[in-house]
């Protein structure tokens, strides 16, 4: 993978849906533009619904990597 | 597509009040206003000293069905519509014939409660087709 500047990370491995897309929207209100922030997330449905809410809200997808029992996605704040 | 969600609540068991919670924290997410109407068991729930007790689960849940939720874990459902809350347009109002039911004041309801109205007050908001859990 390629190499970001994460500016914060977030474990939510073991939360259920809709817990990772939560704790993600709560970060990118409490960042600023340009930060990236991290989640990992085991939830199967953090696989539609982050790339969904990032695509409604206007942030960037920068990554998506799956790792083994979760996924690993890197978000930019874009506003 | 950015229809709203109106959601009838009526059951008060723990499993349909997540449910539900989920449903109105999607739809919020992603930009939905959400119009939750509650009613019977539902409003029992969400009165502010009963809340975090446990409502149990619905009977089609069965032995196994019960384990199975318990064991998922995950936040309380008041805490997601909190956090729908939070994040969208979610209104939740009581449903007046209820209240009356059990005797109830708005003051009785957890905050997340915004009020109480009749059922066509509730339709002067909420458009389109009701889900009933």
């Amino acid at each position: 993978m390629t190499t970001v500047n994460i500016t914060r990370s977030i474990d939510a491995r073991g939360m259920p849906c809709p817990g990772p897309l939560m704790s993600l929207i709560g970060a990118i209100r409490e960042g600023q533009v340009g930060d990236v922030i991290e989640v990992l997330s085991s939830d199967a449905g953090s696989r539609t619904d982050i790339p969904a809410w990032l695509a409604k809200a206007g942030h960037e997808l920068v990554e998506v990597v799956e790792e083994d029992g979760f996924t690993h996605f890197d978000v930019r704040k874009a506003r | 597509m950015d229809g709203s969600l109106s959601v009838v609540l009526f059951s008060g068991t723990d499993d349909k009040l997540n449910a539900a919670a989920v449903l109105t924290a999607g739809a919020a997410a992603m930009g939905r206003k959400v119009h939750v109407f509650l009613q019977y068991w539902a409003l029992d729930a969400f009165r502010s000293d009963r809340i975090l007790k446990d409502h149990g689960v619905a009977p089609e849940a069965g032995p196994e069905g019960a384990a199975a939720f318990q064991r998922h874990g995950g936040q309380h459902w008041s805490e997601i519509l909190r956090q729908a809350k939070d994040i969208g347009e979610v209104e939740i109002q009581a449903c007046s014939l209820s209240m009356d039911m059990f005797g109830l004041e708005v003051a009785d309801l957890d905050p997340l409660v915004d009020g109480q109205e009749g059922v066509a007050g509730f339709f002067l908001h909420a458009e389109g087709p009701v889900t009933f859990i």
